[in-house]
């Protein structure tokens, strides 16, 4: 009983879990009606004796529940450092294992997140997801990790992001692509 | 912040409920529940007690059957915490041996040498849940969990402070997983300030989430 919990509560959050978890609710929902029958005689057949047995089948019953649910925040606490960490666009592979209800959750955070960042900072908002680390100049040094392709630069001019190849960018166009893992920051 | 909660009723019932929520979800209070306190050092998932004064089970596939009066049993802390109750009509509760007087006087001699780890990993989460049983020798235990950890921090301390860069493995190797935790916050500041001091700290560098995830085979990704 205990140890399909026990797996996903160490189990990473990227893992499909759902078949364990519908294991669980079946589990807890047969605990639950067998309870049922016995407070049931318990009640009208005067069997005090199945009281602890009602007992452990409650605390089993509670313990289901603390786990499922400590999982599935869990869950939820990553979901919410991917928007801080990684960016507003999660790549499909991490989508394909979230549930739609987890995605409606990212979205709505999402919101939440952009309401508040337009109402600081005046007129325009204030993007507080970036320079989360402070910057010391305006223009940075990267690495390309990968092909990206082309990237167009403020001035309307475009670089071709190659792997390897090294530019001279502006720190606020390079800050989601090195968090992405696609540049990387060169420090000189 | 706690001072103004307290200032108003309704924001202090909020601030209780959120204090015991997030306790109650928090994964390592839950895993705490869950382990092993023998010392064969398993990580499995039952805790030794107790004897049962009247259980009565009808035979269900999860766990044993029909145990008899009187008998002893290993049962996880949450469900042996769930059944107990103040006149013992269930059952009682034999303290593991690591919290009873012979190891007490053990620690109190040098808390150092012990290794905790082995001694069930969860030693003072374990411990402090166990006060719940009301035994007798309740005062001593929790005065024990106290001085065994005030006679082990400065320890855990200094060592996390001074290990960069190098294998930890030997000096977390007889802590409990508390006393872990607080090493490895030790080593993370060592490691912010020494990062700080070389220039990184404003280095902007790769989500760690989607590193780790990155490393795990799939089939899908964004180029």
């Amino acid at each position: 009983m205990g140890n399909g919990l026990e797996r996903r509560k160490n189990g990473g959050r990227e893992i499909d879990q759902e078949d364990g978890l519908r294991q669980v609710l079946e589990e807890m929902k047969a605990l639950y009606e067998q309870n049922q029958s016995d407070v049931n005689e318990a009640k009208s057949g005067g069997r005090g004796d199945l009281i602890p047995t009602i007992k452990f089948r409650h605390c089993s019953l509670l313990r289901n529940r603390r786990c499922t649910v400590a999982y599935l925040y869990d869950r939820l606490l990553r979901i919410r450092a991917l928007r801080w960490e990684y960016g507003s666009v999660l790549p499909n592979a991490l989508r394909f294992h979230m549930s739609a209800e987890e995605m409606e959750w990212f979205n709505h955070y999402k919101k939440s997140l952009a309401t508040y960042m337009r109402s600081l900072g005046g007129d325009e908002g204030l993007d507080i997801t970036q320079d989360m680390k402070p910057p010391k100049s305006l223009y940075i040094e990267v690495r390309c990790l990968k092909d990206y392709g082309e990237f167009e630069v403020d001035d309307g001019t475009s670089v071709l992001l190659k792997k390897n190849s090294q530019h001279f960018l502006p720190r606020w166009k390079c800050e989601q692509l090195i968090r992405q893992g696609i540049l990387e920051h060169v420090l000189s | 912040r706690f001072i103004f909660l307290f200032r108003n009723n309704t924001l202090k019932l909020v601030f209780l409920l959120f204090y015991k929520w997030r306790h109650y979800l928090r994964l390592s209070s839950i895993v705490g529940k869950d382990l092993v306190l023998s010392h064969t050092g398993k990580q499995e998932t039952c805790c030794p007690y107790l004897i049962g004064l009247s259980f009565i089970f009808p035979c269900r596939p999860f766990l044993f059957q029909d145990p008899i009066k009187g008998s002893k049993l290993e049962l996880p802390l949450w469900l042996a915490k769930g059944l107990f109750d103040n006149k013992r009509r269930i059952l009682s509760v034999e303290l593991p041996k690591i919290y009873q007087e012979g190891w007490r006087t053990v620690f109190s001699a040098d808390a150092n040498v012990v290794d905790l780890h082995k001694m069930g990993p969860h030693f003072y989460g374990f411990g402090s849940q166990l006060l719940h049983f009301d035994s007798p020798e309740n005062a001593d235990i929790s005065q024990s969990l106290l001085q065994t950890f005030i006679g082990r921090f400065r320890r855990i301390m200094d060592s996390s402070q001074n290990a960069y860069n190098e294998d930890t493995s030997a000096l977390v190797a007889r802590l409990d997983e508390m006393e872990r935790g607080l090493f490895q916050t030790g080593q993370k500041g060592l490691n912010d300030f020494q990062g700080w001091e070389k220039g990184q700290a404003s280095q902007i560098t790769a989500s760690s989430l989607v590193q780790n995830y990155k490393k795990r085979k799939f089939t899908d990704m964004e180029d």
